[in-house]
């Protein structure tokens, strides 16, 4: 089976984040980037299907130089190669945008496979898998937990709300948006990481695959929750906030 | 081009409520856009939500049907939709932000060159569009650009059901032609997964556990405190994910709902697909390092502090007091 995984590389998770001068986005300069994290999940099943049918796992990103780290990581994790394609205003494109670039870069691998994560950590659109399927006019499922092989294609394992799952049949070739916790997720090995520096990057300027789109949606401004409700916070010490804990607990809530 | 077309879900004979927060949304959005809002529904048979949808105050509902949209599937939804909208050219279509939704309207919405602004939690004029960014840390407002139809999801609890007043609005149907080579997937039937164990739902306390504890080998830390209130102990979806605890004790959108009388939730961001399951509690404690963190937007009480010295100290408060 030859599958493209499409990943993204958003800010580590603890990242502080801050709102940029022009309330746009955040400060991305001394961010730290990580994998996301249903994309991790999705690599790992190209890699458990390759490990089980053969064939060859691609990764796909889209974005500026520094996602070449993220890419080094899949290939160090058992990925074959990577195409990265560069692209310094990822910002300005909508969800369509993105996955326009994404699909021109997927249609000539002509792949038996495409999967996606679920949902990106820092956009959260949930949506370019899909829109993926579309463009490239192949069968989908989203929010998929596990793949089997079948005789006409495969079979998926999808989540549903409150614990309830669904198996569909897909034909093949098929596009896939996986979501968390269906594997378990495999670290990089001391010999992955050497390998990894020797397997192929193609890099394709993102204006050779489409010309900057007119977004359809727009993202004016960015801004801090509001909250819903009023916190008490207890503060002091960790002994003191616990007491003071416990004194609500007990007089205000009795729950004690 | 005009109107407001909500699509809305049923299941087993009924509208959710999820559905119902979206009618409120294209009801409020129609207090800017100044346009009717139409209901849609699609099935093989909607005689029986079409007749509960014509009785609120929409201005009419469409019954959209076909022997292959008997059940979902992403193709027949999305080539019933795609037809509906370019019959009646609406302005705006709203949908409930839910898993269906999220499976087939990216796709619709690419076929109109457009992209949905999903899981939105406020509509204010202009239209602007609020929703989450960064795992709700932060929000973010778009806008719609240029001409076509404006697709828009919104969130679970964002907006309020009950404010949907009675109404009579007429019904009209819309047979789309629908093909069944057109349907690549064959879905199966839901199914649960092995019977449950613990029953979080009828828990009084509990104490919910998140990445914040970092490895399972610091999970007795969480489970001393649970021990000494007598709570039971749940947890957010990465420790289930990883393996830490089982899938029964995940709490949120894809696990269980609680509303216990106090909720403690230590290390949890508060993402809202876990808010959903606990927002309903009586009262929520959150300990988190992070100030800024969503937890606290719903909290009654909070401890910002390190969760490795505030929970030992909370358990031996608690095993004090109870002496
Ligand atoms: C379709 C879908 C369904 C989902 N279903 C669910 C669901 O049912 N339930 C669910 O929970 N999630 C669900 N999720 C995932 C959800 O979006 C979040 O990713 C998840 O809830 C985050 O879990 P967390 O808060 O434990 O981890 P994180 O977001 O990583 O948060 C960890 C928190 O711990 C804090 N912390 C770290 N170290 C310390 C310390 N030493 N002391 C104190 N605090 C510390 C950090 O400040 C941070 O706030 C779903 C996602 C999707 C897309
Ligand atoms: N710039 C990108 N490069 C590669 N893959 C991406 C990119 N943006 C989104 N994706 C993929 O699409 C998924 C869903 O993203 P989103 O629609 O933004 O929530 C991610 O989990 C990735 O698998």
């Amino acid at each position: 089976m030859k599958i493209v995984v499409a990943i993204k590389q958003v800010p580590e998770r603890d990242a502080p984040v801050r709102i940029d001068a022009a309330g746009r986005w955040i400060e991305e300069a001394d961010l730290q980037w990580a994998l996301n994290e249903s994309d991790a999940y999705a690599l790992e099943e190209a890699l458990q299907l390759k490990e089980l049918h053969g064939g060859e796992v691609v990764v796909l990103s889209a974005g500026p130089e520094r996602v070449g780290s993220t890419i080094r990581e899949a290939l160090a994790k058992g990925a074959d190669r990577a195409i990265h394609i560069d692209c310094e205003d990822l910002g300005q494109r909508d969800a369509l945008g993105v996955a326009r670039l994404l699909a021109t870069a997927i249609q000539p691998e002509d792949p038996d496979l495409v999967l996606t994560g679920l949902q990106s950590d820092d956009l959260g659109y949930g949506q370019t898998g899909v829109i993926l399927a579309e463009l490239l006019n192949l069968p989908h499922a989203s929010l998929i937990l596990h793949v089997e092989k079948s005789d006409t294609g495969i079979t998926v394992k999808r989540e549903l709300e409150e614990g309830w799952f669904q198996n569909i049949d897909l034909p093949l070739p098929a596009a896939l948006t996986i979501q968390s916790g269906g594997a378990k997720l495999r670290y990089a090995t001391l010999m992955g990481i050497k390998r990894a520096k020797t397997k192929e990057v193609r890099r394709i300027a993102a204006a050779e695959l489409s010309a900057p789109p007119e977004a359809a949606v727009v993202l004016d401004r960015i801004a801090l929750p509001q909250k819903q409700k009023i916190t008490q916070v207890l503060s002091g010490s960790a002994q003191e906030a616990a007491a003071a804990l416990v004194e609500k607990l007990k007089f205000e809530v009795h729950a004690l | 081009m005009s109107g407001i077309l909500v699509v809305l879900e049923d299941r087993e004979g009924r509208i959710g409520r999820i559905s119902w927060e979206a009618v409120a949304a294209a009801l409020q959005l129609s207090s800017f856009a100044r346009q009717p809002v139409h209901a849609a529904l699609l099935g093989a048979d909607t005689s029986t939500v079409a007749a509960a949808v014509a009785a609120k105050a929409v201005d009419g509902v469409v019954r959209v049907e076909h022997p292959l949209l008997q059940s979902y599937t992403s193709d027949g939804y999305t080539h019933a939709l795609e037809q509906l909208i370019r019959a009646r050219q609406p302005d705006f279509v709203v949908f409930p932000h839910t898993y269906q939704v999220r499976d087939f309207t990216p796709a619709l919405a690419a076929r109109f060159g457009q992209s949905l602004i999903g899981d939105v939690t406020s509509i204010a004029d202009g239209p602007l569009f609020t929703r989450q960014l960064m795992q709700g840390r932060l929000t973010g407002t778009y806008r719609h650009n240029g001409s076509g139809p404006c697709f828009v999801s919104v969130q679970s609890g964002a907006f309020r059901s009950d404010s949907v007043t009675t109404g009579t609005a007429p019904v009209e149907s819309f047979t789309p032609s629908l093909e069944a080579a057109q349907i690549r997937t064959r879905p199966g039937a839901p199914f649960r997964a092995a019977a449950q164990t613990v029953d979080l739902g009828s828990a009084q306390l509990i104490v919910s556990v998140g990445r914040g504890i970092k490895e399972a080998d610091n999970l007795p830390l969480v489970q001393d405190l649970a021990a000494a209130l007598g709570a039971e102990l749940a947890a957010s979806r990465p420790i289930c994910d990883n393996g830490w605890l089982p899938m029964e004790r995940q709490v949120g959108s894809s696990g269980q709902t609680v509303a216990p009388k106090v909720y403690i939730a230590i290390g949890i961001s508060g993402a809202i697909q876990h808010l959903v399951g606990m927002k309903a509690s009586q009262c929520i404690v959150a300990i988190n390092k992070d100030p800024d963190a969503p937890i606290f937007e719903v909290a009654d009480y909070g401890i910002v502090g390190d969760l490795f010295e505030v929970v030992p100290a909370l358990t031996a408060a608690i095993k004090a007091a109870k002496q």
